[in-house]
């Protein structure tokens, strides 16, 4: 849609449902990848705790942005990404899901124009929150105890886990898509080896080369098979793991959360205790702050009370939902690596009954 | 960010991580070379390296090169006389010349690089160091004086074998001999020199050995056999041979024979170096003439069919490389692929190590234990691809080897022309002759009485035609001795190239057949492990391919 700078790629969106809360059994809409991105941030701002399901990149390759395996790759992981959302009991009760499925273009792109400034959090700080976490994390695994850090033994496991299967999810992915490259190189060196054969066989009239020639015919075909294969292995075995190393970054971002509520929550009791000190101090010199700092103190241990309320439900999610994420992903990868196994299996044999169909041929030539 | 400096070393994991990665798994698969066992009706072909055989034949001198057609006619013999070995089981991919049961051998073997000095007899003091190899020979041909026995040869001994080979016999196609390569030696390292060398020698040995007429050679008997200095005499080089040539040049420039007649056996070899300065520079006279169209040359490559078959044998030669490099591309990706399943391997082992040592909930040692499956797969698959291209390698490395045997061929016609050359300046030689004669003749019948010295130069004049025309008579016999190498050579090399080509392709074919099939069950056998059929099959240990074929069927069709 659209011309040069301003192409974008729309993608439709079908949704089939029996919830009350939606309008009619069936809807279709016309979606863009930044509407996305809008309901993937008002979920993340919304339900803390919770790790939202992960968005597929951004592509900053212009060239690659149309190429249309990156366009279906980028519509396999958003179909997963609204089912997942679909499928998460407290998600699907969201109301930006609601609009997001149902609404028309003008109320998505009102929507999504007004999603500045307050609920957005801007890019650079995410990543402040997440190197504080991160030197947070690494001073603990170091010995340095900071003050304003949960640092329950318990936690700090977890946190350390997710950190560093981050890194070892990211290398076995990194060499996944360097697998599905060498398929395509090798589809591509069987080719031309093929052909170069086929040639081969031209100077030759007789049985030699025959010979020739149909072993160069048979290496073309089998460089189809690996191109073949190495699209399936692309699409449902390193997309998955991708989507697994996204997954773990999403709830990098929920732990940023939880310590930036927690900090919160700290500071908040601080600032109370202060007060209290002061409240005392007024009430022994009768002064007339007392009134005004009563209401304050008041107001203060409402906002603390909320404060700790929030922290506590993330906490209590994050609980549920590594457990869910555990689950989920054992189920992911499991069908994955069946994937991978009956793709590789598939090509392996289909490659050796390709070769061994020509024996009989060579057996005739060579009599 | 935290981890990410570690990242890349782990990417790259090493070969010895690979070997020694302990794979405890119950897979009774896990053997070392799956490819050593023979299948049933498809063994992994590995190309022997035993030469062709041939019986003895009768033993000749160095100026006459043993009878072709004897040679060939007794190892086509052979051939046909020796009972096949297990008949249906045979398909060895031996070279077609090489009867199984044949008794004569010569193998021959190239080791054990030493340094030496050659004492100083020059004016540079302190004399230059060379190698020198140990060439160490086994054989039961009746020509050589033992039958295990080894020397010391230099590179150089290797040179003058080649170029006296070359001279003895011209129109054969000679395997070349490896380059002088003298950059390289500067270049690479002294250990890998000196490897890359002693293999290139010992190739070439070989490739002579299986040659059925230049094995029976004295050159080349010599170079194995005769201990000390070897006896052959060195292709002189061109600063002694133009003193030599001033010597001749005064006689060849008159044309003057008394007391030097021009040798006939001279006649017979190529015009090289300083001694025969004139001759080269007649010969290119007359090639000159001959393309300028001059004096039709009498003697025409009558050969169309040579003319065709030189073009096919072009036209392969050219394709071929095509294919050689191919080849090298097609390997190269077979390795990569090899090495990145690999490395996936690996990253999935620290993977799984990882979660089963965190582990807090059942979810994750499931995932464990899957994960270690994709990685003990994976690094088979690995192995398994790393075996395929070692073979693949082998096998087309026929390639590589044809093209430098296309070499020797246009060496053969070569010697071919350059004789047929010699041939046509020597005819037109005579005609010249003739013709002056007979205009002296001519002018002295005219003078009543004789012209004394008109007619003691028509004397000389007849002299040299006669001894012109012995020389072209042998130059003739030459050329048509080379005409007949060059027949019975593309003979013999039409049907070992038919041969060769074809078990290589077969080779190929069954290599990639089999590895196809092997990782196939490698695969299989970790998804479906469940089931006991797939499982017991696989104990016990067969990989026979048609049994395996049972199996792979059954279990797709549970897929």
């Amino acid at each position: 849609m659209g011309n040069g700078v301003q192409a974008y790629i729309s993608y439709k969106v079908i949704t089939k449902t029996n919830l009350p809360e939606y309008q009619g059994n069936e809807k279709i809409v016309i979606r863009r990848y930044s509407d996305f991105v809008w309901l993937h941030d008002r979920l993340f701002e919304k339900y803390k705790g919770i790790f939202i399901p992960p968005l597929p990149e951004k592509s900053t390759v212009e060239k690659f942005r149309f190429s249309a395996e990156f366009i279906e790759m980028r519509r396999q992981a958003l179909d997963v990404f609204v089912n997942r959302i679909a499928s998460h009991h407290e998600l699907r009760q969201s109301d930006d899901l609601r609009i997001f499925l149902q609404a028309d273009e003008q109320t998505m792109d009102r929507a999504r124009f007004q999603e500045t400034g307050i609920f957005k959090k801007k890019p650079a700080d995410l990543i402040q929150i997440f190197k504080d976490v991160q030197s947070k994390v690494s001073d603990v695994v170091l010995g340095k105890e900071k003050p304003v850090e949960e640092s329950t033994p318990e936690y700090e496991k977890i946190k350390n886990y997710i950190f560093e299967l981050e890194d070892h999810l990211a290398e076995a992915q990194k060499h996944a898509y360097r697998l599905v490259k060498r398929h395509r190189e090798l589809g591509e060196s069987l080719s031309e080896f093929g052909k170069a054969v086929k040639l081969l066989g031209t100077c030759d009239d007789d049985a030699l080369g025959k010979a020739f020639s149909e072993l160069g015919a048979k290496a073309e075909i089998i460089s189809i098979k690996l191109q073949k294969e190495a699209h399936h292995l692309l699409m449902n075995f390193e997309e998955p793991l991708k989507d697994y190393v996204r997954a773990v970054q999403s709830i990098k971002a929920t732990i940023a959360e939880r310590a930036t509520a927690f900090k919160k929550q700290c500071e908040l009791a601080e600032t109370i205790k202060f007060k209290e000190i002061d409240l005392n101090k007024y009430r022994l010199t009768r002064s007339e702050k007392l009134a005004e700092a009563e209401r304050e103190y008041e107001m203060l241990k409402a906002e603390g009370e909320e404060t700790s309320r929030r922290f506590d439900t993330i906490v209590r999610l994050m609980n549920e939902e590594i457990v869910r994420f555990q689950e989920q992903k054992t189920s992911d990868m499991g069908l994955a690596f069946h994937e991978f196994a009956k793709g590789q299996a598939r090509l392996s044999n289909g490659i050796a009954d390709a070769w061994r169909s020509l024996l009989p041929k060579l057996e005739a030539h060579s009599s | 960010m935290m981890g990410y400096e570690n990242q890349e070393s782990h990417l790259y994991a090493s070969k010895e991580e690979m070997e020694s990665l302990v794979l405890d798994d119950d897979s009774p698969t896990g053997t070392a070379h799956p490819f050593s066992d023979p299948l049933s009706s498809l063994p992994f072909a590995e190309i022997p390296t035993d030469q062709s055989q041939t019986p003895n034949s009768s033993f000749n001198s160095i100026l006459e090169p043993p009878s072709y057609a004897e040679a060939i006619f007794r190892s086509f013999d052979a051939d046909h006389s020796s009972p096949q070995l297990n008949g249906s089981h045979d398909h060895s991919i031996a070279s077609p010349s090489s009867p199984p049961s044949s008794d004569d051998f010569l193998t021959i073997t190239v080791s054990d690089p030493q340094k030496e000095q050659e004492l100083s007899n020059s004016l540079v003091p302190g004399g230059t160091a060379y190698v020198t190899y140990l060439i160490t020979t086994r054989t039961n041909l009746p020509e050589f004086d033992g039958t295990e026995f080894s020397v010391r040869r230099r590179f150089r001994d290797v040179v003058t074998l080649s170029d006296r080979l070359a001279e003895s016999y011209r129109g054969f196609f000679i395997p070349l001999r490896p380059d002088k390569s003298v950059v390289e030696s500067q270049v690479m390292q002294k250990q890998e020199f000196l490897e890359q060398r002693r293999a290139a020698l010992e190739k070439y040995l070989r490739r002579l050995a299986a040659h059925p007429v230049i094995r029976r050679s004295e050159e080349l008997r010599m170079f194995l056999e005769a201990n000390g200095k070897l006896p052959l005499v060195r292709t002189t080089d061109v600063a002694s041979r133009m003193l030599d040539g001033a010597v001749q040049l005064p006689k060849q420039i008159f044309g003057e024979t008394a007391g030097g007649m021009v040798d006939a056996n001279e006649v017979a070899q190529p015009a090289k170096g300083g001694r025969d300065l004139l001759r080269i520079f007649r010969e290119l006279k007359q090639s000159v003439s001959n393309d300028w169209g001059g004096v039709k040359p009498p003697v025409v490559e009558e050969d169309k069919e040579l003319v065709e078959k030189k073009q096919k044998l072009h036209d392969f030669e050219q394709q071929l490389s095509n294919v050689s490099q191919q080849a090298e591309a097609l390997v190269k990706a077979q390795q990569d692929i090899g090495e990145t399943m690999g490395q996936m391997g690996l990253a999935f082992v620290k993977l799984t190590k990882f979660e089963t040592e965190r582990a807090v909930y059942d979810s994750q040692r499931t995932r464990a234990a899957d994960m270690k499956n994709v990685a003990t797969a994976s690094v088979k698959a690995s192995r398994l691809y790393r075996e395929l291209n070692a073979q693949t390698v082998k096998h087309l490395d026929k390639l590589h080897e044809y093209l430098g045997v296309m070499l020797a061929v246009n060496n053969a016609f070569s010697d071919r022309s350059s004789a047929l050359l010699t041939v046509q300046t020597l005819l037109s030689e005579l005609t010249s002759l003739n013709s002056r004669i007979e205009k002296l003749e001519a002018a002295a019948s005219k003078i009543f009485g004789g012209d004394r010295s008109r007619i003691r130069k028509i004397e000389e004049l007849k002299e040299t035609h006669r001894v012109t025309e012995d020389a072209k008579s042998s130059a003739v016999r030459e050329y048509e001795r080379i005409k007949e190498n060059n027949k019975n050579e593309l003979e013999r090399f039409e049907k070992e190239r038919h041969d060769d080509f074809l078990g290589m392709l077969r080779g190929f074919i069954v290599n990639q057949a089999g590895s196809g099939r092997l990782i196939t069950n490698q695969v299989l056998m970790w998804d479906l492990g469940s089931v006991s059929v797939v499982s017991e099959a696989m104990s016990t240990g067969t990989r026979d391919l048609e049994y395996c074929d049972n199996i792979r069927n059954f279990v797709l069709g549970i897929m």
